[in-house]
């Protein structure tokens, strides 16, 4: 076996600029997928963390009326706080939400939006609400920046804002941006002005009422309350996992056309090896080697690719990996109005599962694609081959 | 000085008295436009042009409407809106559209939609509740709109659940055709204004034919609405009032 490993680098070595040829498009194919892979696994960390921080915490409780994707529903979305929210609330461990519509009219244009109310005090989310306790002559209130870009606002900009009470009643007032907070999470910005909880309760007639509550660390989390229902942190992520799923299904498009490109060039040469090197392979029956030992040789020979694309990759693929980890991928276009966490620069994580699994199948793909056209040395004939006759 | 006394007391009950009885009270001015306006049923040809901030459209159509409790609209041009009918009876709302042959109930909070892109609501057509069963109203002044001497009747909320908290309506002194319509917010903002305009006698009533709906926070001209014929009082089928009839 020793043997055959010396044999197979020697072969692979005084092959030249063909095995070369080989090795890096096989090592371009494991630095691209671990970095691809790794930046799927960055952007599911940076999308949960993101998500937890500015939205979410660690889970919410909802309205049982509320459906984020049914603006029809948010009217009736609300409901007194509960009595025993009231402590966590004043712990700082729970912040109240208020969700209603209304509608925008920054320069005469008219804009939908979601209303959200949040208290002024709260700092479990970073969403910069302590903004909101600026006194102003209109209703404070804070935007992010994409809907900011979006509506043509900015900090200081005024304009009238309509909605309806809980009656159903129009009331309108003038809005002044205090703020203008960047977030990578859409669903708190897109389509969304935030003004002071009490505020809110105050001017839509529902007082010590809302529609979401956001939690951090909490003991006590009973599954469903009269008006509202537990929504855990894996179910309010589902989104982002099965985002991540969708484009790593797409993705192995990619990677499937990468290994294919490499797996044709190694095939392509093993076909050449056993059609070239037929004296060889005489001789190494001749010499006493088994069919099997012969055929084990050759696809020890084509294996051997994957190892030395490995140790390529390894030269070239660290230092831009670790260099990725550092600075990150800014996306070529503006995420921002996706709908979906997703940070301008995604920073890809790499763990050692991915690197091995991927190392793995590329090396378990590379000794199927050199065994395939070995087999055919198990059928020659010993004596012509020795002679070199073409079979 | 009896004579005297007795001139007094009469001038003061002509200058102060009789005009309060000449006045009539806010309800009767209501009244007397319900009266006018409306009829035991109707058929309204009309347009509605939409105007965009870039560009107008116009919206052709037919109505058929008993009371306020049934209408039926049919659109007839342009050819993107062709065919598509609108029912509604009582507080219920049914939209069929030819290019999804489905009929839709319009409900809830689908009712604050905009009808085809225009300043109005489906919910602005479908309040048939009677003004006067929903606000206190008072007349607070006069004033003169197109050279017509009218009321200006202030009408404020007694009930929760209505859209507009305060309205003011100009009301024709002679007519009893309102010719503008204010409507706003709690907080005294101005929200819609209605302009009615073209008074003509159609079978012995006064009746505004072109009304121009507008939002008043959003720049743009608003919506005009345009009657180009309208009769009162025909046979109407009863069929039309049905859900069948959407499709038909």
């Amino acid at each position: 076996m020793k043997i055959a490993f010396k044999l197979a680098y020697r072969n692979l070595i005084g092959a030249g600029l063909r095995t070369w040829l080989n090795v890096i498009v096989l090592s371009f194919s494991f630095v691209v997928i671990i970095w691809l892979k790794g930046l799927m696994v960055g952007w599911d960390h940076q999308a949960k963390n993101d998500m937890s921080q500015w939205q979410i915490g660690q889970g919410q409780y909802w309205h049982n009326s509320y459906e984020p994707y049914d603006p029809f529903a948010l009217n009736d979305s609300h409901a007194p706080i509960p009595d025993m929210f009231e402590e966590q609330i004043k712990a700082g461990e729970m912040v109240p939400m208020l969700y209603a519509q209304g509608s925008i009219y920054p320069e005469g244009r008219m804009k939908s939006i979601k209303i959200s109310g949040i208290p002024a005090d709260q700092t479990l989310l970073k969403i910069p609400s302590a903004s909101l306790d600026t006194v102003v002559e209109a209703i404070p209130a804070i935007v992010g920046a994409s809907m900011a870009h979006s509506s043509h606002l900015e900090k200081g900009s005024r304009f009238v804002m309509r909605w309806r009470d809980s009656k159903g009643t129009f009331d309108a007032a003038e809005v002044e941006i205090v703020d203008v907070f960047s977030t990578t999470v859409a669903q708190i910005d897109m389509g969304q002005v935030w003004i002071p909880l009490d505020v809110m309760q105050q001017k839509l007639l529902m007082p010590g009422e809302a529609s979401v509550f956001s939690f951090g660390e909490i003991s006590e989390k009973p599954a469903q309350l009269e008006n509202f229902k537990l929504k855990s942190f894996s179910e309010l992520t589902a989104e982002v996992d099965e985002m991540i799923k969708m484009k790593s299904s797409g993705q192995s498009v990619f990677y499937i056309i990468l290994i294919l490109l490499a797996m044709l060039a190694i095939f392509d040469t093993q076909v050449l090896s056993i059609f070239r090197r037929q004296k060889e392979i005489g001789t190494y029956v001749a010499l006493g080697y088994t069919r099997r030992e012969v055929v084990g040789l050759f696809t020890i020979e084509g294996a051997m690719h994957a190892v030395l694309a490995a140790v390529v990759a390894a030269i070239y693929g660290v230092p831009f990996f670790i260099w990725q980890a550092k600075s990150g991928f800014t996306l070529p276009m503006d995420t921002s109005e996706f709908g979906m966490t997703i940070a301008p620069t995604m920073y890809p994580v790499y763990s050692m599962g991915l690197i091995v699994s991927t190392v793995l199948i590329v090396f378990l793909t590379t000794l199927v694609v050199s065994y395939w056209p070995s087999r055919r040395i198990a059928k020659m004939n010993p004596t012509e081959a020795l002679r070199g006759k073409i079979q | 000085m009896n004579n005297f006394k007795y001139a007094i007391t009469l001038l003061t009950v002509v200058l102060f008295i009789c005009p309060v009885f000449a006045q009539p009270t806010a309800n009767t001015i209501l009244d007397k436009v319900d009266a006018n306006m409306s009829a035991e049923n109707m058929i309204v040809e009309s347009t509605m042009t939409i105007h965009g901030r870039r560009a107008s459209r116009t919206i052709s159509s037919r109505t058929y409407s008993v009371g306020d409790k049934k209408s039926f609209t049919e659109y007839i041009s342009p050819a993107r809106e062709e065919g598509t009918k609108m029912l509604k009876l009582e507080d219920q709302l049914w939209i069929y559209s030819p290019s999804t042959d489905r009929i839709i109930q319009i409900s809830g909070h689908m009712l604050r939609q905009s009808v085809m892109g225009s300043d109005l609501s489906y919910e602005d057509m479908m309040d048939d509740r009677k003004l006067t069963d929903l606000y206190d109203a008072m007349v607070i002044g006069s004033d003169t709109i197109d050279e017509r001497e009218c009321y200006i009747l202030e009408l404020l909320a007694k009930v929760d659940d209505v859209a507009y908290y305060k309205r003011l309506i100009s009301v024709d002194k002679q007519r009893f055709v309102p010719l503008k319509e204010e409507l706003f917010a709690k907080s005294g903002k101005l929200i819609k204004q209605t302009s009615l305009r073209d008074v003509k006698k159609v079978d012995g009533r006064w009746f505004p034919t072109v009304m121009v709906y507008k939002d008043m926070m959003k720049a743009g001209k608003g919506t005009e609405f345009r009657i180009d014929a309208i009769k009162f009082n025909q046979d109407i089928p009863e069929y039309i009032f049905s859900k069948a009839a959407l499709k038909q």
